[in-house]
């Protein structure tokens, strides 16, 4: 299988003077009694995109919902470990949960706009922790509609529905919607795969134009997408045990060219999974 | 090899049987179909037949004559008033205290022991009858204050509201998307301006239908009102006198000897049915707007 690199992926190789955004130590996450993942160890370098790959059920998303603490509105959650979110420790409990998840968004893998016009979507994450001035919140909006590569696209329907875009414009606009909020880490749980390729090519290369702003974790099921998107992958398989485990985490090059698990090397070969 | 052709497979009628079967359950299911109908078209054609014809502008704007005065304008607007009156009072009550409830039942309760309580003692409340929900009215609130009340009304007809309104926000709220709470919570909203800005923001239209269902049902009670705001010849003369209904005013003036009460009683029939329908209809309007929306 050919893969094609993002040009910074090719020098990615030295992490030493890379700052870890988020760092996981040893962490497993129960749904209930149900052990979901467990011993992952990994760091999210600040300003890269990390991709996280792996087959179904093997606890990419899980993972990645633990991140933000987001998996904790479906269920009863335990989590062991630790997960240190620019050296504090996020289940901690002093940790606000609100805050912590304004710092750290996240984008969805079905687009899901509220029912309510284009600009009070994108202001909604604004208006929660502050009552902005008009003119502060139209600036707000539109800069994070131009981060998201929407705004030309929609300035002049603003007061519109959001459910009238099309499926990658409500994606772009849910972008919009979690930037708006300045967060210093943005969760990507699939964010293509509701979407046609046009759409998806143009949330990647979003992506990329995001990356020197804030740092991106994403999880996806196309490892054309990983490769092209990411300098760091993840990749994350489970056995018999049904347990989520991390395999191999490096440089995405390293990952794809030259694994050093024979699992990791099958799984980009599309030899399982 | 021989060709064989599936045209004659194909073509071959069903059996007589079949055929007979099919077209006859058809006709009874239409039939029968008809026959539910019946019944409420009845009860509307007679309305309007004895109804109508004695529906004038004064019956809407005049106090009941007295018996066998000739000549006086008479009319029910006392009861439009005081239905009017004591629907509001039920709303005022069950309304905020009914989504409250349905809130904290759909977003909060996670499946709780207490909720599955609740929720089945609001289903049963449900189906009380509404006879005893104004004998109960009537021993709490009319005894105690010794006497009868539109307030006692309104009490009693918010009893009938409440799990209408519970039962149908719930739904309405349970209809909401959990991707839309979960994008409201990853952007740092607290449970309860998610709920307020997105989840009900949402449901409103099931929301409304609710409460306008339980608004419809309300208006058209009796029994509640028999006990509690008893009835009234007057104006409206406060919240804390007895005040006229239509229901109620429907009850005593079609079993009343006197023929112009009866025909009254019709008139007021015909309005009280209109309001109903006016009410069920704006119901419809919300709900298909919802689905316009999507």
């Amino acid at each position: 299988m050919q893969f094609s690199f993002h040009d910074s992926a090719i020098n990615a190789s030295s992490t030493s003077d890379l700052i870890p955004a988020l760092r996981v130590k040893d962490l497993a996450f129960y749904y209930g009694s149900q052990k979901a993942i467990e011993s992952v160890s990994m760091d999210i370098y600040q300003g890269q995109v990390t991709a996280i790959i792996g087959p179904s059920g093997c606890g990419k998303s899980t993972f990645l919902k633990a991140l933000n603490r987001i998996s904790e509105l479906e269920g009863v959650v335990r989590v062991e470990g630790q997960v240190e979110f620019f050296g504090q420790d996020i289940y901690s409990r002093q940790v606000n949960l609100n805050r912590l998840r304004r710092q750290i968004g996240m984008v969805f893998q079905k687009p899901n706009p509220f029912p309510s016009s284009i600009y009070d979507n994108v202001a909604y994450g604004v208006r929660v922790f502050s009552r902005p001035n008009r003119v502060s919140l139209d600036e707000t909006v539109e800069s994070a509609l131009r981060s998201a590569a929407l705004w030309n696209e929609v300035k002049d329907n603003l007061s519109k529905s959001a459910l009238g875009l099309s499926g990658g414009q409500q994606q772009r606009l849910c972008i919009a919607r979690a930037l708006a909020v300045k967060p210093k880490i943005l969760l990507m749980d699939e964010p293509c795969s509701a979407l046609d390729p046009i759409a998806t090519m143009k949330i990647e290369e979003l992506i990329d134009s995001l990356r020197h702003e804030l740092t991106i974790a994403i999880v996806t099921h196309n490892m054309q997408q990983a490769s092209r998107v990411s300098q760091y992958t993840a990749f994350f398989s489970t056995d018999e045990s049904r347990i989520g485990q991390l395999v191999e985490f490096g440089a995405t090059t390293q990952i794809f060219m030259a694994a050093s698990q024979s699992r990791t090397r099958d799984y980009v070969q599309g030899r399982f999974g | 090899m021989k060709q064989t052709s599936i045209t004659p497979e194909l073509c071959r009628p069903l059996s007589p049987a079949r055929t007979v079967f099919n077209y006859g359950m058809t006709t009874i299911a239409f039939l029968l179909s008809g026959l539910a109908l019946l019944p409420l078209l009845a009860i509307l054609l007679e309305i309007l037949r004895q109804g109508v014809p004695g529906l004038k502008w004064e019956v809407l704007t005049n106090l009941p004559a007295p018996v066998g005065m000739e000549g006086v304008p008479n009319g029910f607007a006392n009861a439009i008033v005081g239905t009017l009156i004591m629907v509001g009072i039920a709303s005022l009550i069950s309304i905020p205290v009914g989504i409250l409830t349905a809130i904290y039942l759909a977003e909060f309760s996670q499946g709780k022991a207490i909720a599955q309580l609740i929720r089945f003692v609001v289903t049963v409340l449900s189906g009380v009858p509404s006879i005893v929900v104004g004998v109960f009215a009537y021993a709490v609130v009319v005894l105690t204050v010794k006497g009868f009340s539109a307030l006692a009304g309104g009490f009693a007809l918010s009893i009938i509201m409440l799990p209408i309104v519970i039962l149908a926000t719930e739904e309405a709220l349970k209809l909401v998307p959990t991707s839309l709470r979960l994008a409201s919570s990853a952007l740092g909203a607290s449970r309860f301006q998610t709920v307020f800005r997105v989840t009900i923001a949402t449901a409103l239209p099931g929301i409304t239908t609710g409460v306008l269902l339980a608004v419809a049902r309300a208006s058209g009670e009796t029994a509640p009102l028999l006990f509690t705001a008893l009835f009234s010849q007057n104006w409206f003369e406060g919240l804390t006198s007895p005040t006229a209904s239509l229901s109620v005013m429907i009850y005593n003036y079609a079993s009343s000897a006197y023929a112009e009460q009866n025909k009254l009683a019709w008139s007021a029939s015909v309005i009280l049915v209109g309001i109903v329908l006016f009410v069920n209809i704006a119901s419809r309007i919300v709900t298909s707007n919802r689905f316009k929306n999507r």
